[in-house]
């Protein structure tokens, strides 16, 4: 077992982190154990609270996954807009990290929105997928462009290049999707359900599992979010420790290509000597 | 007990037609995270393998090329 003396200084020493460190790591623990709260009362009320639909019954019960899920999604996305303002503004590396990792968790989250709304089609309208519904279609046309984020990315290989071209696209894509969500709910056909302005109409046990199911899922897109952001930050304290290690001028080995963005491009002088703060 | 007497109360849960698509639809969910979770824990292996590397490399170079005078 290695002597603490003798490792190589990271910043877990509260101590040796330089000023403006941040650390994001800290309290990871408290939002991974709200989550699980969240979503085991979510669950609960889900299945043995909420009274059953009474068109579709049992069936319905997927609404509280799907409907949370989407709305999280396309908030995610609009996130990921503004936090790429902020890059462009700021010039700040860790606002394209964050915009770049809420993007990332969105669109894993519309993935399961598009296949929890399938097996709900299949379940309800008897089709796995109905090209003439506005919404759905709609949904697939965000969830399609967005899918072009990360190769966009991965094809510009100067990070500082690739961080700037990212934050327009997620500002411009992140301004499509309010304005779709607005152009289909002006549309007419109204095959599929709505929820959004007319959650007044859900009987009380329905409304208060929907909003704690809500609240859930938005808890864990916190939480997977910060992980991610702690993951890549100490990926990126590990290569300039790395770096450190073997002496700027020794020449190492160039950052892979990567999509993921660069946390050193834009970074100071002192703060790459002290580490990269994300 | 508090778990059992609120299962106790509630009716059986309706699994005959809608059950699949339910269970479905939840099941995918579960999965998602699941993925994500086991890609998050191959990188923090990854992770943990460089810094044992870099940990390994400070050893050698830390360790004196010639023996101390004193020391067999």
């Amino acid at each position: 077992m290695e002597s603490p003396s003798r490792r190589p200084a990271g910043f877990s020493d509260r101590k040796q982190r330089p000023p403006g460190a941040v650390l994001y790591g800290k309290g990871l623990r408290t939002l991974s154990i709200a989550t699980v709260v969240a979503i085991t009362t979510a669950l609960t009320l889900v299945f043995f609270y909420a009274p059953l639909e009474a068109e579709q019954g049992f069936l319905q019960k997927i609404f509280y996954v799907h409907v949370p899920l989407a709305i999280i999604a396309l908030c995610g996305f609009v996130l990921g807009g503004l936090l790429a303002i902020q890059h462009l503004r700021t010039r700040d590396p860790r606002w394209d990290m964050r915009s770049y990792v809420v993007i990332h968790m969105s669109l894993i989250f519309a993935v399961g929105t598009l296949i929890t709304g399938s097996i709900w089609a299949k379940g309800s309208w008897g089709h796995w997928w109905v090209w003439s519904e506005p919404t759905l279609v709609s949904f697939l046309i965000i969830f399609l462009l967005y899918a072009t984020y990360q190769p966009l990315r991965f094809a510009i290989e100067d990070p500082e290049r690739q961080s700037r071209y990212a934050s327009v696209f997620a500002i411009t894509a992140g301004a499509f999707v309010p304005l779709n969500f607005i152009a289909v709910r002006l549309s007419t056909a109204y095959l599929h359900p709505r929820v959004l302005g007319s959650t007044s109409n859900l009987p009380g046990p329905m409304a208060l599992t929907f909003l704690v199911s809500l609240l859930a899922l938005s808890l864990l897109f916190a939480t997977l979010c910060k992980y991610e952001l702690t993951a890549k930050h100490t990926r990126a304290q590990l290569r300039a420790l790395r770096r450190r290690l073997a002496g700027e001028t020794t020449g190492m080995p160039a950052r892979p290509r990567s999509a993921a963005p660069s946390l050193h491009h834009a970074a100071a002088p002192a703060r790459a000597a002290g580490g990269p703060a994300l | 007990m508090i778990v059992a007497t609120v299962l106790g109360e509630t009716p059986a849960l309706p699994l005959h037609t809608a059950g699949k698509y339910v269970a479905g639809a939840y099941i995918v969910l579960f999965a998602l995270v699941l993925i994500y979770v086991a890609i998050m824990a191959i990188r923090l292996s990854r992770i943990e393998r460089d810094l044992g590397e870099l940990l390994s490399d400070l050893d050698k170079e830390s360790t004196p090329k010639y023996p101390v005078k004193g020391h067999k």
